[in-house]
C-alpha cells in the first residue's frame, strides 16, 4: 500500500527565501549549499539568523552578500563537524576483517577519506593500517570543503577527557595495542603520534562542484552525504565510482545507502551493517 | 474535513510501554505514516524497531537516511541522530542534541510542520524532559492537529505537562485513548491503495 503524499504545492516566504540567498551564496562566493537536505539547512540558517538577531532570511541575505566576513560566519554556522575517532566501531572491525585482507593483496593502496572533518577518521584508519602492518605501503588522501577545519585535523590533537571514550572505542574496533601508545597527553589535550601522518595527504576538496583527482583502491566518505538531497547524493556517488578501480572498496555511513547511486548495480555489499560494497563493474 | 498526511510521535521515559499501547491499536489498513522519535541512549542497538514491531500489526522501521515516507507504516528514528520530515521522505541528521537529546523531538515536529502544515498529527507523550513543547507549538500554529498524553497517566509528566503550560493542545488523553481517538480522526482519510 502506497500513500502518495500531497505536499502543499505552493513554497512558503521562507523557502523562497532560503532559495534566494543560496542562490547568491553560489554566485558571489562560489560555495554551492544549492542541493544540500533542505530540512536540516533550513533548521541550522534559521538558527544562526536568531542568535544573529536577523529578523528575517531576507536580512540576513543582505548582510552576507555584502560582507565578505559574515559568509565565513555563516559557513562555520553551517557545517557539521561531529566526529569520533573509531566512530561506530563496528564498521572498523568489519574494516579489519573483510577488508584488510584484501589491501594485502595490493603493493601500493590509495585511499580517499572524503570528508575528514577534524581528521578522527584519518588518525583511526592509520592506526589500525599500522597495526596491520600495511601502513608503510599506503597514501591517504584526506579531503574537507572546509579548511579550518582541516588545518584541526593536520594537527592531529583533541581533548584529553575524549580518550576514555576513544580507548572503549578502539577496543571494540579490534584494536591490538593499547590506547595510549598512539598519544601524549599534554594538560588537557591528547596529541596524536606525527608518524600517523606521515603517508597522510590533507587537501581541501569540494564533493559538490570538484572533479576526481586520482584512482583509489578505498574510498570512504562516511556521514557526509546525509547533508545532501538525493540529487547530489547522485552527483557525489557518481564521482566516487569513477575515483575507485575495479573491485575498490567503498564505505558509507551507518544509516545511509546506495539507493541514489547511478551506480548501485556495480557494487557488491561486503557487509550490510558496516555498509562496505565492493565495485565489481 | 482535515486531511492528515503524516502523524508524528515523540516520547522519552516510559515510552516503549506507552508506544506499544498506541500504536497496537492502529490495524493493517493504516493508511497514514507514522514518525516516532524515542528518547534513548547513543550507544543502544538497534533492537529498539524489532522489538516494538513484535507487539504492533504495522510494519515498524528503522529510517534511513532519505528513505521515502509510505502510508501504513510506523518509522522509528535511529539512536543518535535527529530524524527530520523532508517533503516526500525523511533526511537524518547529526547536528547538536537540543535539549540534551539526540533525537530531539522537537526537530521531528518542526520539520513536519514545515514541509506539511495542517497535515501534521502531533503526539507528545510521557517523559522527563522538555523537548517537543516548541515542537508541538509549531505544529499547531501552521495548522496541525495536537495530542497530548494526560500528565496524570503518563510515567514520566514533566514532558506532557510543559506541552500543555505552554500552549492549547487540542486534546489531552489517557495513553489507552489516544489510538482509538487517532483511528477516528483519521477514518475515512483515503490511504492511497
Ligand atoms: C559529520 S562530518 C563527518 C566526519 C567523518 N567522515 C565521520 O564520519 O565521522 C561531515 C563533514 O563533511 C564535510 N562536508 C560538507 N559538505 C562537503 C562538501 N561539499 N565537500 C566535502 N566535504 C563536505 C563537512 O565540512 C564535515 O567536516
Amino acid at each position: 500500500m502506497k500513500n502518495e503524499l500531497a505536499v502543499s504545492p505552493s513554497p512558503s516566504v521562507e523557502e523562497i527565501e532560503m532559495d534566494l540567498l543560496l542562490e547568491g551564496i553560489y554566485r558571489q562566493y562560489g560555495f554551492d549549499f544549492r542541493n544540500y537536505a533542505l530540512s536540516s539547512l533550513r533548521r541550522r540558517i534559521m538558527n544562526f539568523a536568531r542568535n544573529e538577531r536577523a529578523s528575517t532570511i531576507s536580512a540576513l541575505q543582505d548582510r552576507i552578500l555584502h560582507d565578505r566576513s559574515w559568509l565565513d560566519r555563516f559557513l562555520f554556522a553551517l557545517s557539521v563537524n561531529v566526529s569520533a575517532i573509531f566512530r561506530d566501531p563496528a564498521f572498523y572491525l568489519a574494516f579489519r576483517k573483510e577488508v584488510v585482507p584484501m589491501l594485502r593483496t595490493y603493493p601500493f593502496i590509495r585511499i580517499w577519506l572524503a570528508g575528514v572533518s577534524m581528521g578522527e577518521e584519518v588518525y583511526s584508519l592509520a592506526i589500525l593500517l599500522e597495526e596491520e602492518g600495511i601502513y608503510d605501503r599506503c597514501r591517504i588522501y584526506a579531503t574537507d570543503i572546509n579548511e579550518p577545519v582541516l588545518k584541526k585535523a593536520k594537527e592531529g590533537i583533541y581533548p584529553l577527557e575524549l580518550m576514555q571514550t576513544y580507548t572503549s572505542n578502539y577496543m571494540k574496533a579490534g584494536g591490538l595495542q593499547s590506547f595510549s601508545r598512539y598519544y601524549t597527553a599534554a594538560y588537557d589535550r591528547a596529541i596524536f603520534k606525527a608518524s600517523l601522518r606521515d603517508n597522510v595527504v590533507f587537501a581541501q576538496h569540494n564533493l559538490a562542484t570538484d572533479a576526481s583527482f586520482n584512482e583509489f583502491h578505498v574510498i570512504l566518505c562516511r556521514n557526509v552525504m546525509i547533508y545532501f538531497n538525493r540529487e547530489l547524493q547522485g552527483h557525489v556517488h557518481h564521482l566516487l565510482y569513477e575515483s575507485l578501480v575495479m573491485f575498490g572498496i567503498l564505505g558509507v555511513g551507518a544509516k545511509e545507502t546506495l539507493r541514489f547511486s547511478p551506480h548501485e548495480q556495480a557494487y557488491d555489499e561486503i557487509d550490510k551493517a558496516a555498509k562496505l560494497y565492493r565495485r565489481v563493474a | 474535513m482535515m486531511s492528515f498526511q503524516i502523524i508524528t510521535i515523540g516520547t522519552s521515559l516510559g515510552g516503549f510501554y506507552a508506544l506499544k499501547t498506541l500504536l497496537g491499536v492502529l490495524p493493517q489498513n493504516f493508511p497514514l505514516p507514522v514518525a516516532v522519535v524515542q528518547h534513548r541512549s547513543a550507544e543502544e542497538s538497534d533492537i529498539f524497531a524489532p522489538l516494538l514491531a513484535s507487539h504492533l500489526q504495522l510494519p515498524v522501521l528503522e529510517v534511513e537516511d532519505k528513505q521515502e515516507i509510505e502510508g501504513g507504516r510506523i518509522y522509528v528514528c535511529p539512536a543518535n541522530y535527529h530524524l527530520l520530515v523532508e517533503r516526500s521522505h525523511f533526511a537524518l541528521s547529526t547536528d547538536a542534541p537540543v535539549l540534551h537529546a539526540r533525537p530531539a523531538i522537537d526537530v521531528l515536529f518542526e520539520s513536519a510542520a514545515d514541509s506539511f502544515g495542517e497535515g501534521v498529527v502531533g503526539i507528545l507523550l510521557t517523559g522527563m524532559s522538555r523537548d517537543g513543547s516548541a515542537g508541538l507549538r509549531k505544529i499547531k500554529e501552521k495548522g496541525g492537529y495536537t495530542v497530548v498524553q494526560d500528565p496524570t497517566t503518563a510515567e514520566g509528566r514533566t514532558m506532557p505537562q510543559s506541552a500543555i503550560s505552554s500552549m492549547a493542545v487540542d486534546r489531552i488523553l489517557s495513553i489507552d485513548e489516544i489510538g482509538p481517538f487517532i483511528l477516528e480522526l483519521c477514518a475515512g482519510q483515503r490511504g492511497a491503495a
